[in-house]
């Protein structure tokens, strides 16, 4: 057994006696069951208040150079020339037959300079794919920064009001998807993105990842956060949100074998930006997918999850749950499901293979969750 | 949390406390720790049949499914039905929160079940704690 990765703030998730699970070869904290926490305390104070992610196995890769961004436009879906200084959008890398290498974060830090921020599981192969794809272009140097960051996720309604306690920055007047650098909790040179993974209002902090740092950094924001009722946030919490708020997660929505149209994220999806990977396979299917992603409420005692089998009236398979949960928030169950184009496209309710009984499940909008403006 | 000296524990990690020939059945509290917030019951009905070491319903937490293992033969004469509305009891007290109530077919298998101290050395074992 190969040793698990741990984030600089490991023994802080420890001492929070957080239960531990191996995340993609991380050993990282599913949820803080201790002081009235657990899994739904945690997704509740995200959507009511506020909760604190440790995220930082998330990887960080860097573009720099005079030939940075036409390499990002290279191995991106999304248009990169058309973000600003301090501005970041929702992208993914693309394999030649437009599924996904990963789905990413792509921040402008310069005009010759891009911060990728990927999923932790993929690190060294979205490295690898990114090299073998541009890296021997001139003008340009990729460097995989992930053990340099630490990350903390600050989310929810009281997000705003935790994090500038901590800093002289006008975080305020970040727009959503807007980053920019700032001192933090004495920490200088904080990178403070207005982005997150919940569904609500937030931030997203990289910082050296050095153990004194971000333990400093940990502590300062729970610190701040006490008097409204901050929680330290598992990943269980972590997935729940981001299931409410209908965002895909890899290996789960969208993978190396679900093409974008099927994933519903052809918002992201820019075809007339010029040549990329993966862009003569979607641009040949014409928006025609040979399946659609759905999402699902059971409206019968059952909770769909992982991998089970949806079913249509007559108890045919028409698909496959990707993610299935009961929703802490909204208390119901609900699932995404990836199911043939033609069952998308029609009405009625479907079944979900729970463990043996067909449970009926009517269909509903993504996001499951919007957060009131 | 202590585990009652009186009951008999399963290696699936369910309890039984035994009087006269029905059993009370419950998870304990290591189980109801590992799966977290429990959200959802799966019990069998008053007189269905349950087998010792095979399952008979399952419990969800928000992220895990897990089955019910039953740790005697016998029938089912009672459903905890307070669980349908608040499965969290579980997670509450695990010992006290039960789930069925089974008339005893054959004593002797409880002599295959731990006793709590077995009970707790065996949990430590599989945490590694």
């Amino acid at each position: 057994m190969t040793e698990l990765k741990k984030t600089p703030l490991n023994a802080v998730h420890r001492a929070l006696k957080a239960k531990m699970v191996d995340f993609g070869g991380w050993d990282m904290p599913v949820e803080y069951p201790a002081n009235g926490g657990g899994l739904i305390a945690e997704h509740l104070a995200v959507r009511n208040t506020v909760g604190l992610f440790d995220v930082s196995h998330m990887g960080e890769i860097q573009f720099r150079g005079p030939g940075a961004l036409d390499a990002v436009q290279a191995v991106t879906m999304n248009d990169a020339a058309k973000l600003a200084d301090g501005q970041a959008h929702y992208s993914a890398l693309l394999t030649p037959n437009g599924c996904f290498v990963d789905d990413i974060l792509v921040h402008r830090l310069g005009p010759n300079d891009y911060l990728f921020v990927v999923n932790a599981a993929n690190i060294e192969k979205d490295f690898q794919w990114i090299k073998s794809q541009v890296g021997a272009r001139p003008g340009v140097h990729v460097s995989d920064y992930s053990p340099y960051y630490a990350q903390l996720a600050v989310q929810g309604p009281k997000a705003l009001d935790v994090l500038g306690k901590l800093t002289a920055v006008d975080i305020g007047a970040l727009k959503n998807y807007w980053f920019t650098w700032g001192e933090v909790a004495g920490v200088g040179n904080v990178l403070i993105a207005r982005t997150g993974y919940t569904g609500e209002d937030g931030f997203e902090l990289y910082f050296p990842s050095d153990v004194p740092t971000s333990e400093k950094m940990w502590n300062a924001l729970l610190e701040a956060g006490a008097e409204f009722g901050i929680r330290p946030c598992g990943l269980g919490a972590r997935n729940t949100l981001r299931l409410e708020a209908g965002m895909s997660l890899y290996g789960h929505e969208i993978s190396d074998a679900v093409n974008v149209y099927e994933a519903g994220l052809a918002r992201w999806l820019k075809l007339d930006k010029g040549d990329f990977v993966g862009r003569g396979a979607l641009a040949a299917l014409n928006g025609n997918p040979a399946r659609k992603l759905i999402a699902l409420e059971m409206v019968e005692r059952g909770i769909a999850r992982d991998g089970y089998s949806v079913l249509n009236e007559a108890g045919e398979k028409v698909g496959t749950v990707t993610s299935g949960s009961p929703a802490p928030y909204l208390k119901t169950n609900i699932a995404l499901a990836l199911v043939a184009r033609d069952v998308a496209a029609a009405e009625g309710d479907l079944f979900v293979d729970c463990r043996g009984n067909s449970v009926r499940a009517k269909r509903v909008a993504i996001p499951f969750y919007k957060r009131a403006k | 949390m202590s585990y009652p000296a009186n009951y008999r524990y399963s290696r699936e990690h369910e309890w039984i406390e035994v009087n006269g020939t029905i059993g009370t059945v419950g998870i304990t509290d290591y189980a109801q720790s590992s799966l977290g917030d429990i959200v959802y019951v799966d019990a069998p009905k008053v007189g269905d049949a349950v087998t010792a070491g095979a399952t008979f319903g399952s419990v969800e937490s928000v992220k895990a499914v897990s089955d019910l293992y039953s740790p005697v033969t016998g029938k089912v004469t009672a459903v905890n039905e307070e669980l349908k509305n608040a499965p969290d009891k579980i997670n509450e007290n695990a010992h006290e929160a039960w789930i069925i109530k089974v008339e005893i077919a054959n004593p002797s298998e409880l002599d295959a079940l731990l006793d709590a101290a077995a009970y707790e050395a065996f949990v430590s074992e599989e945490t590694g704690a």
